[in-house]
């Protein structure tokens, strides 16, 4: 908090919420927050996650889901969670902005759907899917979005290489013609 | 009445489909009217369009892991190749991203300069999506008028920085050049003759019936819908919702400028034709203002920083220009990023352009996740469609302004 103060980009309009993460502190138990260039963060556990996001969004108006993605922790220093989840949210009427997070640890990676409350939620949490394999419980059409059906890895993920594995060798090439 | 039953029929999809009398079109992935690589799987009862099934990723090559691998300053040529429409702005937001985590505060004239190059890249997207949208109607006349400004937009960043479509002009700091006066010479011209050729072009089009007859009220987006689909810049403010980050967050010197933000209510392709119209005669409006009053000074951050190179007079004789020169050169040194992650967004011509980067100590990030605004607005497609004719949907593509490379990434 303290070096936010003095941090120069601290944006003209406000968007940090603490009145947010004191509801969210008194309706839910272990709810951490953390605050970083004027952006609050807050750490949701999965249990209650779906009730936290139904909250946010029914009683503190955020009602534009802007983005979904993750971090795959593997190789960095100190991490204690394989998995982060990022839920960027928006008020469109009071403008504030919220991050909410959710850790995930292999083999258990689910995590509830929010494609209920935000239907910005859908494709997002497909390329999440996609992309890092965390299986959303109760999304209507969980498909791979980006990359072919038949691909097999998450590619995302800190221990799929640069140059990837070879797939781009063994897809079926398609000829005029064949059937 | 006919309207109604089709409605009806589309909120039933999967029973809709079992019918004999609905057939399946294959839409892309390659056709001239999806602009890029896209394909829809359409079906089709008749000529109305009952559902439609985008598949895309034919265009992932893999960005955000590329990002994973290239430093801040080298990323920034990737972030050309995304909305390659607007590949300055992609510049801009992805350098505010960077320097949103790395605490950096910008001098006065790299912003200035930054939110022209931004502003002349709205301009030149909204003239391609708006031409394109006109063509795929039958406006054809329309098209060339749009695309000959867009090329004196082009030969303004060639001037600017050497290249005219990827041009990686910014720079962790500040810019790769300081702007010349044959360039704001350049600026003025386009300045004074643009709005001659934007008067032409709503002569040509906003009462034009056939154009009008085509897209009033077709994929019409609710406020509600909007917001909940996660719908931002022009397409969101074409439905009602007036939000626009210049001004609800406002970056850079946005804060200096007068401008206004242009919102519709209808919400319908030709409400969302007629936002990217106003909005090019504002940032033409803020480009004026920036050009004029452009400040004195440096355009990178001080030697001091080590975040951008010195000049070369600074290197050979100074001792701190010679240090920062080293230190930003030599590998395993570059500049100090803090293990922290930070989300910075843009107004983009398309919508909130966002970056979510994730700082591990080192210049490379260690997650670079790129917030699309194509692909939040392609995930709306199916929506927008239903109930509407085939040939409506390119109606609606070319009003939402998807770009497959930053769909795809």
């Amino acid at each position: 908090m303290a070096c936010d103060a003095q941090s120069p980009t601290q944006p003209a309009t406000d968007t940090s919420c603490p009145q947010v993460v004191a509801a969210l502190g008194a309706r839910f138990d272990d709810i951490q927050a953390s605050e970083f260039r004027g952006q609050t963060r807050v750490v949701v556990p999965r249990d209650s996650f779906l009730a936290v996001m139904r909250f946010l969004r029914d009683e503190q108006q955020f009602d534009m889901l802007v983005d979904i993605t993750c971090v795959d922790y593997l190789h960095y220093r100190g991490a204690e969670h394989r998995f982060g989840l990022v839920y960027l949210l928006l008020g469109t009427r009071h403008g504030k902005r919220l991050t909410v997070r959710v850790y995930l640890d292999e083999p258990d990676l689910v995590v509830p759907s929010v494609v209920s409350l935000w239907r910005a939620a859908d494709w997002l949490e497909r390329e999440v899917w996609d992309m890092f394999g965390i299986r959303f419980e109760g999304h209507p059409n969980l498909r791979r979005i980006l990359l072919p059906e038949e691909f097999t890895a998450h590619p995302l993920r800190k221990d799929y290489p640069l140059q990837g594995r070879g797939e781009r060798h063994n897809f079926p090439v398609l000829r005029r013609g064949a059937s | 009445m006919d309207g109604m039953q089709l409605t009806a029929v589309a909120e039933q999809p999967e029973g809709a489909a079992e019918q004999d009398y609905i057939w399946t079109l294959n839409f892309g992935p390659q056709h001239p009217a999806t602009h890029t690589t896209l394909r829809l799987v359409l079906k089709l009862d008749g000529e109305r369009v009952v559902d439609a099934v985008p598949d895309i990723g034919y265009l992932h090559s893999g960005f955000e892991k590329i990002g994973e691998h290239l430093d801040f300053n080298q990323y920034v040529t990737v972030t050309d190749r995304m909305n390659y429409i607007s590949p300055m702005a992609n510049n801009v937001a992805w350098h505010h991203a960077v320097e949103k985590l790395l605490g950096i505060e910008l001098t006065p004239r790299c912003k200035y300069i930054r939110v022209i190059v931004a502003e002349l890249a709205r301009i030149s997207d909204h003239l391609l999506c708006t031409g394109a949208m006109g063509l795929d109607v039958g406006a054809f006349t329309f098209f060339l008028y749009a695309f000959y400004q867009r090329e004196r937009i082009y030969d303004i960043f060639e001037t600017l920085c050497g290249a005219r479509f990827t041009n990686s002009y910014t720079r962790v700091g500040g810019l790769m050049y300081d702007i010349t006066d044959r360039v704001i010479e350049k600026i003025r011209d386009f300045v004074r003759t643009f709005p001659d050729t934007l008067r032409d072009m709503e002569r040509l089009l906003n009462r034009n019936r056939i154009f009008v007859d085509r897209t009033q009220g077709v994929g019409v987006l609710s406020k509600e819908d909007a917001i909940n689909f996660g719908a931002t810049g022009p397409v969101a403010r074409a439905s009602g919702v007036t939000r626009d980050l210049r001004k609800d967050e406002p970056y850079l010197a946005y804060p200096d400028f007068d401008f206004q933000v242009c919102c519709a209510r209808a919400g319908d392709c030709y409400a969302r034709y007629l936002v990217r119209m106003a909005e090019m005669r504002e940032s033409l409006k803020i480009i004026q203002q920036a050009i004029e009053n452009l400040p004195p000074g440096p355009v990178n951050v001080a030697v001091d920083e080590r975040l951008a190179l010195p000049d070369k007079s600074q290197v050979y004789q100074t001792i701190e220009g010679t240090i920062t020169h080293f230190e930003l050169i030599m590998p395993n040194r570059g500049f100090q990023v803090p293990c922290e992650e930070v989300y910075g967004a843009i107004e983009s011509p398309n919508g909130e352009l966002g970056f979510y980067i994730v700082g591990d100590g080192s210049d490379v990030a260690y997650r670079a996740r790129c917030r699309p605004p194509s692909f939040i607005h392609f995930a709306l497609f199916p929506h927008l469609i239903r109930g509407h004719t085939l040939s409506d949907v390119v109606a609606v593509l070319g009003s939402l302004n998807i770009i497959a490379a930053e769909l795809d990434r």
